[in-house]
């Protein structure tokens, strides 16, 4: 058993809250991505079991989805919008002066856990261009100074 | 006329605590709802949208009293699901308004689950937009505690429970068909039609799906009447509509304006015309997937059916400016990558056409293109359109179809290997 007692309760919770306990897997593996920061093959695997879904048929959803991350990420995730609207105004200046401040790639995460840069496509903030997201908090328009000096605070 | 309008989705816009029940209920908020619940019969209500020509905002135009009625009247179970799941490049008047005023958006659905004896409404919010969620969350609380969501609604026999549900990242999951999948825990991908989700919808029932900026008009369309409603804008597509602009313009943001105001007047007027004084280049008046426009189409009403006529669509009403500086091919390259990324990979015309609409944009944006490029460009999206289970198939491939009949030079120059824009722009594309 990987997921705490809580997490559980509130799985069971879920499960009988819509007509199908299928209906709770993206809630319940939206408490998982929250909880830990990325969805683990085993949390899913007890997730599925508690929903009564196989787990390759729950990976098949999970796996779908952009924001349901498989792998570790760093406790801070800065998403950069790099559509249309946002390349207009900077995008991939902004992409590549914060990566380079941090010393990764976009997709990486720095050496000591602590930030994850990732692409991302719309984010519905075309009037904040470019816009990003931290752990899913708007901002825009932003720089890549202003990003990199809020980390340090 | 313009020039009187007055806000009617953003009309609480920068009022203090506007998010809230009880500035929501000072302001004239759930009077519809206790008019419907008290003094009018369900069908009265359906009726009352169907007179006011109210048609869908999340760019099909579809009239929302009808699509109510198709609903079984009999079916012991049905559900509303609400369309949040706004995801399209240059859309974002969903998440402002929900941001805005939330309860008008609650009213709405209340409404509409009355007009069609709903009990459950889902509202699907695409999974990045977090404080919209919230807010959601937090007024269904609200209102719930006030009787207007729960059991016996109002002292009534209505009852109606609201749902705030998160997507997870899938611009497909806005498709209708694919967001219900999504509710239901499935992969979102769509489903084949008939059975139309009138008939069987979520959880195999009876199911009404509707955008948020549609819903939202409902709570005025009941206060006020059909007739007011119709005094809006044209016959055709009355109403007052939130228009995002973005871009190369002064003031980017959502502007609420009557159905049908003239591009030009959104772009020079409320969003004060192009940004460092530079010309036009091209619109995107409807979002990623309308056709771009020339300079010289800008003076188009934007709804439903002018633009059509002149090849393009809507949307959600996602107008994206862009000056002379942006090159169409390198755009649409960025764009055609969008919808290669969220293909859902049912359909093979759309999965596999994605892609190499893709790679050829991509490689005659940088001037490596081959001779028959723009043929096989051509013959690609014409292999999409049209042959796919859903609209994102012609959503995908409808934007480099229409840009190649609307700026050939500038295509042509790129087969060429050379960019018109990379010298100064004398006149961009004349049609």
């Amino acid at each position: 058993m990987t997921l705490d007692a809580a997490t559980r309760e509130r799985v069971a919770a879920l499960a009988t809250r819509y007509p199908t306990r299928r209906a709770a897997l993206l809630p319940a593996l939206w408490l998982v991505q929250e909880q830990r920061g990325w969805v683990p093959r085993e949390e899913l695997a007890e997730v599925a079991g508690m929903l009564g879904l196989a787990p390759a048929d729950a990976e098949g959803v999970a796996s779908f989805y952009f924001l349901f991350s498989r792998t570790p990420t760093g406790r801070t995730v800065i998403d950069v919008c790099d559509n249309i609207i946002c390349r207009t105004k900077g995008a991939e200046t902004l992409l590549s002066e914060l990566c380079a401040g941090l010393g990764i790639v976009p997709g990486g995460t720095t050496a000591d856990g602590r930030v994850t840069v990732r692409r991302q496509e719309c984010i519905a903030a075309c009037h904040q261009a470019p816009a990003v997201q931290v752990d899913l908090e708007y901002h825009g328009p932003a720089t890549a100074a202003g990003l990199l000096a809020a980390l340090d605070r | 006329m313009s020039a009187a309008f007055e806000p009617v989705l953003l009309q609480r816009l920068g009022l203090e605590r506007g998010q809230d029940l009880d500035v929501y209920e000072r302001t004239g908020g759930y009077g519809a709802l206790r008019k419907a619940v008290g003094s009018m019969t369900p069908e009265a209500v359906t009726k009352e949208v169907s007179d006011s020509n109210l048609r869908g905002r999340g760019g099909a135009g579809f009239p929302a009293g009808r699509k109510w009625s198709f609903i079984p009247r009999d079916a012991p179970v049905k559900y509303l699901a609400v369309n949040a799941d706004e995801s399209e490049p240059g859309t974002f008047n969903n998440r402002v308004f929900i941001d805005t005023d939330p309860h008008a958006l609650l009213e709405g659905i209340l409404l509409c689950c009355y007009a069609v004896g709903i009990g459950d409404a889902y509202i699907y919010i695409r999974g990045e937009n977090v404080a919209g969620a919230r807010t959601l969350e937090r007024a269904v609380a609200q209102a719930r505690r006030k009787g207007y969501v729960g059991t016996g609604i109002l002292g009534s026999a209505f009852s109606c429970q609201i749902h705030v549900y998160r997507g997870a990242g899938a611009y497909i999951c806005g498709e209708e068909t694919a967001l219900l999948e999504s509710i239901e825990g499935r992969r979102p991908q769509p489903r084949s039609r008939p059975p139309f989700p009138a008939v069987v919808g979520l959880f195999g029932k009876p199911t009404v799906i509707n955008n948020v900026e549609t819903l939202g008009c409902v709570p005025y369309v009941i206060d006020r009447g059909a007739a007011w409603f119709k005094s809006i804008g044209p016959e055709n597509a009355p109403g007052p509509k939130l228009y995002c602009l973005s871009g190369h313009v002064e003031r980017p943001g959502v502007y609420e304006r009557p159905m049908g105001t003239p591009l030009r007047e959104l772009i020079e007027e409320h969003a004060g015309g192009i940004s460092g004084g530079r010309g036009l280049g091209f619109v995107i008046p409807g979002a990623a997937a309308s056709t771009a426009l020339l300079p010289s189409e800008i003076d188009v009403a934007m709804e439903y059916d002018a633009l059509r006529k002149i090849g393009t669509e809507l949307g959600a009403g996602g107008i994206m400016v862009f000056d002379d500086t942006v090159c169409i091919v390198d755009a649409l390259a960025r764009i055609a990558r969008f919808f290669r990324h969220e293909s859902c990979g049912k359909c093979v015309p759309c999965r596999e056409g994605t892609v190499w609409q893709h790679v050829i944009l991509e490689r005659l944006a940088a001037g490596t293109g081959r001779s028959d490029d723009l043929v096989r460009l051509k013959q690609v999206s014409e292999q999409i359109g049209g042959k796919t289970l859903c609209a994102l198939g012609d959503f995908a491939a409808s934007p480099p179809q229409g840009a190649l009949r609307k700026f050939p030079e500038h295509f042509a120059a790129h087969q060429a290997g050379g960019c018109p824009i990379t010298a100064p722009v004398t006149a961009s594309g004349a049609p």
